[in-house]
């Protein structure tokens, strides 16, 4: 072993209060070290000059710089290595000038100090071993998990760049939330006009697979190599074969309330969602057709021309594989129910945004009447509650749901759009318009549509002669009061999906308290999870508005996309590695993994003879944090780079 | 030990300083957070006593209780560990384990008679450059009062 | 069945016929109600406000006087004793700082281990609607009422974990049980104004103006309360509220527990109803309940 010692003056900024030949001169009488010497700017070109022509004519085989903080130029070094013929991963950095020369006064002082660190270094790169950079394959498609606007838009960006694209929604249509809204602020644009080009866009793509009514159950691997495993649900209609002619619902005699339409409209027992669907094929709701409870009726397949009705159809489940995955799985609105003060959802007339949404939909169940659901009159006074379930640590959730205030400012607008004599009354906390356009459009609810804002709670909704009495304090005047309503809007805020944590759980990605999954990095990788390969768009991470739900699925689809051009991962070699002989299957290393990066693995043991567990790193997965290593109890578990014997050796020469 | 490929115990080795004691530190600092806080101190200037010699880790939950052990052992008058702050750690979870295993290694040192003092730990983030300064100052102070370690002596 | 029963100063003094028909019940439905012996104040309404460690070592001082007389848990009829016991009990369960000090001022260890419960409770709850019914002489039919609870007997949350909070049922049910309609109203947890109702008697006009308006509103013909604060609010002020309102409200206000023993058949002339301000004979003679 022929170890290099480079000491840099950094100009002064090193050699002012460390004395860099002291330094060489006491660094070449350690172990191993076979030449020790001093340079000006070592990170320069005749500086790594210097390193190279050193390891040509010395014969030298591993080297310590030392110099700055490895953060700086570990890398330029070790390119300097490689491009000298030796392993790059055989350098280590003592760094003696952030850590000392810049921190310490005294020169006798410092300059011990400095001798220390180099030795450190030097004790550790004794131990270092040659790494080779690891590559893993990268399967060419991308999954999109939902098919709300975020999933249709992650799916057509990445389609763009002519991956292939597979697209998982649960119910029997894409659309998404986004569907079933009316209008969109703060521009008042139609929410179909802009949204079902999209969704047609997706369905006529050659590059995108779509699977409606289905759900991914199971995921395996890791960055490149996910195998997902898909359920189709039954639709009980041939989706090639169907036309969407529509005679199987016109002539279908059962009805029952649609969720489209929030309850307030019906729909039949074979269905589609919504006129705009995509794709416009029913679906069969096996708890409500006759056929399917009491083996009667049969009419739907009887005026099916075509034969695509298929009641022996059965779930179906199908597996693929993808190098990365896009998870768009939205959000639910949060149930007022627990809300005593709103009537507990007993009332009528008290309803949620999504309802107003649907009453103010010209093609929705009172065809763009805003009217009070238990007697089908128009509604006259609305009062508005925000933050309903949102900024409530009591009943709801801590956090601002950053949309409602928004869309009650639209619902305002809109109901003096619909009707003239209307009058809307909007009980708030604070009003929280931060976007672009968004402040002038509350302004402009107020001040043209005649929106009357009350800043305070409401304590007490209760049905009096017909009308709603919403009882409420106005904190602005001190003062308590009521008023008459024909109808009570929430703004519910948005919660996590029901089934948010199972998914997370199937993808190993993180979620928070409130179940809403967890990015990379609040701030420099938004669109990430811990999990590398698997994205975040929409409001499945934190709830998001349409233009921040559609920003946030671009910028999902351009990482998907960055590993769509490789054809291998470039892999740093510095992650961990068992050690078969010495590993007892303990499973210890795979429960402290932070990323799942460990799996248990069956192994021959020729020794015993038989079959043993072992712990296996995933190579793709692991970040090389080596908590895997500290909770070892053989030693087996080791992180490269970091490893055990490295400092062992480290803390000896101390 | 061997698990973890120490050859040999090192031969005591007591820092003879002139007149004062001055403690040997050892410092384990994570890559992410407390080294770049360290490296921060530097490019802001920042002075503190040069006792803690650092060791750097991808992350506190990397740290073996084995290592605090060995580095008490072969004569280290202390050992400090510094991580992310707990919620900040670069890989999530990593300094909830180290919080917890070296909560419990504290008591055990107690327990086995060795002055608390000489292993401490802290979070010190990236941007903390003035808090690493403080925390080397009051961890080499503390180690002062505590004196030298002596079990590397009683272990001959 | 048998409990330490804490009356309370009202049900000794204002609300004499609720301590008596309470105990009217309970003999005839064999439950056994042993008053504490030397009970001291609950610390309502003015302790709490001043010194909260009084407000609460007052009822430590009385579950731990039922905690040696070994009856079982502490029964009360008034809705204000019951609040106090349940939030000391609170305190003295999850405060360990607080259990501290007031165990230091009454001089003994107390976790929060006697229970305190409403009568109401012991009648729903431990008797049970469905033994309760069986033992009814006469539905008292073709009477409507509404049932009022008032703001402390499900308030805070958490806390007496009596009822739900806002829409409680309850009482409801038992007047269901025993042939009473019970109207459905808003206003059931509504405040009636306590205990302004000497310093700031006009807003007790006003709050328990509403109640009764509502009440009327809604159809009640009286109202049934289970606290003694607000019964004396809408009874003994519905007067000067009817002359305030220019209203002329005669709406009987009702202890529960009066209907009840009624049901099980108790002469009336053992259940105080002379002692009501608002006479509820006319209404119980006009329903034919009464004779």
């Amino acid at each position: 072993m022929k170890i290099g010692v480079f000491v840099c003056h950094c100009g002064t900024n090193i050699s002012h209060t460390v004395d860099v030949e002291e330094v060489a001169k006491a660094a070449a009488k350690l172990p191993n070290v076979h030449f020790a010497t001093t340079y000006k700017y070592m990170c320069s070109s005749p500086g790594q000059a210097l390193i190279a022509d050193s390891i040509k004519e010395k014969g030298l085989d591993r080297i310590v710089v030392s110099a700055c903080s490895p953060s700086l130029h570990e890398k330029t070094f070790r390119k300097c290595l490689e491009e000298a013929g030796i392993n790059p991963y055989l350098v280590e950095m003592a760094n003696i000038r952030e850590h000392c020369s810049w921190v310490h006064s005294d020169r006798a002082q410092a300059t011990k100090k400095a001798i220390e660190l180099v030795k450190l270094s030097v004790a550790k790169v004794s131990r270092s071993k040659p790494l080779s950079k690891s590559f893993i394959p990268i399967e060419k498609r991308v999954l999109v998990i939902g098919g709300g606007i975020s999933g249709i838009q992650a799916a057509l960006d990445v389609s763009f760049a002519k991956f292939p694209v597979v697209m998982v929604e649960k119910e029997p249509s894409i659309g998404g939330k986004m569907a079933k809204f009316d209008k969109t602020f703060p521009t008042l644009d139609c929410a179909a006009c802009i949204l079902t080009p999209k969704m047609v866009g997706v369905a006529q793509n050659k590059y995108v697979t779509m699977h409606t009514f289905s759900e991914v159950v199971e995921v395996s691997g890791h960055v490149g190599d996910f195998t997902v495993k898909i359920k189709k649900k039954a639709r009980s209609v041939d989706l090639k074969k169907c036309t969407g002619c529509g005679a199987c619902y016109a002539k279908c005699p059962v009805k029952v309330t649609s969720e489209f339409d929030e309850g307030l409209g019906k729909r039949k027992a074979i269905y589609v969602p919504f006129p705009q669907a995509v794709p416009n094929v029913p679906v069969i709701d096996r708890n409500a057709c006759l056929w399917f409870t009491k083996k009667t009726c049969g009419l739907c397949k009887k005026v099916c021309a075509i034969g695509a009705i298929d009641y022996d159809q059965e779930d179906e489940i199908i597996e693929e594989k993808f190098g990365a995955i896009i998870v768009a799985t939205g959000f639910k609105q949060f149930d007022h129910s627990v809300y005593g003060e709103y009537g507990y959802g007993k009332f009528k007339d008290v309803v949620t945004g999504m309802h107003f949404e649907r009453m103010a939909n010209s093609s929705g169940p009172t065809g763009g009447k805003i009217v009070r659901p238990s007697d089908g009159k128009e509604a006259l006074d609305v009062v508005f509650i925000q933050c309903v379930g949102s900024r409530d640590e009591q009943k709801g959730v801590p956090y601002c749901s950053r949309v409602c205030c928004m869309y009650t400012a639209k619902h305002a607008t809109l109901l003096r759009e619909h009707n003239k004599n209307a009058q809307a009354y909007v009980f708030y906390i604070d009003v929280r318009a931060a976007g672009k356009n968004y402040e002038e459009f509350v302004k402009k609810a107020q001040d043209e549509y005649g929106a009357v804002y009350l800043r305070g709670r409401v304590s007490r909704v209760f049905e009096k002669g017909g009308k709603l009495i919403v009882r409420g304090a106005d904190t602005l005047s001190g003062s308590q009061i009521e008023i008459k309503a024909d109808l009570v809007v929430l703004a519910n805020g948005l919660i996590a999906q029901d089934d948010a944590t199972t998914i997370a759980q199937m993808l190993h990605i993180q979620y928070d308290k409130n179940r809403l999954f967890t990015e990379a990095h609040p701030k420099l990788a938004p669109v990430e999870t811990i999990t590398s390969g698997i994205f975040l768009t929409g409001a499945c991470q934190s709830p998001k508005d349409i233009p921040d739900t559609v920003a946030t699925a671009s910028a999902a689809s351009v990482k998907a996309l960055g590993l769509m051009v490789h054809d291998k991962l470039e892999k740093d070699p510095l992650v961990a590695r068992t050690n078969n002989d010495l590993c007892s299957g303990c499973k210890a290393c795979y429960l402290a993994c932070p990323y799942s990066a460990i799996e248990m693995v069956e192994i021959e043991d020729r020794k015993l003879k038989r079959k043993r567990m072992v712990s296996r790193v995933i190579e793709g997965v692991c970040a090389g944090c080596g908590n895997c290593t500290a909770v070892c109890r053989m030693g087996a578990i080791d992180v490269e780079g970091f490893t055990n014997r490295q400092i062992m050796r480290q803390i000896e020469a101390l | 030990m061997s698990a973890l490929g120490t050859d040999s115990m090192k031969d005591d080795k007591k820092m003879a300083a002139d007149g004062g004691f001055e403690p040997n530190i050892v410092g384990f600092l994570c890559n992410w957070c407390s080294y770049a806080g360290a490296d921060l101190a530097g490019t802001s200037r920042m002075q503190y006593p040069p006792n803690v010699k650092i060791i750097r880790v991808p992350c506190s939950g990397r740290v073996n209780p084995l290592f605090i052990l060995k580095c008490l052992m072969d004569g280290a008058d202390g050992v400090l560990i510094s991580g992310c702050h707990i919620g900040d750690c670069h890989y999530s979870e990593g300094n909830y384990y180290a919080r917890r295993r070296f909560a419990v290694l504290k008591n055990f040192l107690e327990y086995i008679g060795i002055d608390p003092r000489r292993f401490q730990m802290s979070w010190v983030s990236a941007a903390e450059g003035d808090k690493w300064a403080k925390v080397v100052k009051e961890v080499v102070e503390d180690i002062r009062n505590a004196g030298p370690n002596t079990i590397s002596a009683e272990k001959k | 069945m048998k409990y330490a029963y804490y009356p309370g100063c009202s049900l000794h003094s204002t609300a004499k016929e609720y301590d008596l028909s309470t105990k009217e019940v309970a003999s005839a439905l064999g439950i056994e109600l042993v008053e504490i012996p030397g009970w001291a104040c609950c610390g309502a309404t003015p302790a709490h406000l001043t010194v909260q460690s009084l407000s609460i070592a007052l009822p430590v001082k009385n579950l731990l006087q039922a905690k040696n007389m070994d009856a079982g848990d502490v029964v009360t009829c008034c809705a204000a004793c019951f609040s106090r016991l349940k939030i000391a009990n609170h305190f003295m369960e999850t405060e360990t700082e607080k259990r501290k000090e007031v165990e230091g001022i009454v001089g003994e260890r107390y976790e929060g281990e006697v229970k305190a419960r409403h009568f109401l409770e012991v009648l729903t709850k431990d008797l049970g609607l469905d033994k309760l019914k069986t033992k009814v002489a006469k539905e008292l039919k073709g009477l409507k009422v509404a049932c009022y609870y008032g703001c402390l007997l499900t308030r805070p949350k958490g806390v007496t974990g009596i009822d739900d909070l806002e829409d409680p049922r309850l009482l409801d049910d038992l007047m269901g049980t025993i042939g009473v309609e019970a109207v459905k109203w808003p206003y059931k947890t509504e405040c009636c104004g306590a205990s302004f109702s000497l310093s700031k008697t006009e807003i007790v006009l006003k709050l328990s103006g509403d109640i009764l308006e509502m009440a009327s509103d809604e159809g009640a013909e009286a109202i049934v309360v289970a606290c003694p604060l607000c019964q004396s609010n809408l009874d003994l002020r519905q007067g000067m509220i009817n002359k305030k309102l220019k209203k002329s409200f005669d709406i009987p206000i009702f202890y529960f527990t009066q209907l009840v023993a009624l049901s099980l058949g108790i002469a009336p002339g053992k259940l105080g109803f002379d002692k009501h301000m608002v006479n509820p004979v006319k209404l119980l003679k006009k329903k034919g309940i009464i004779a």
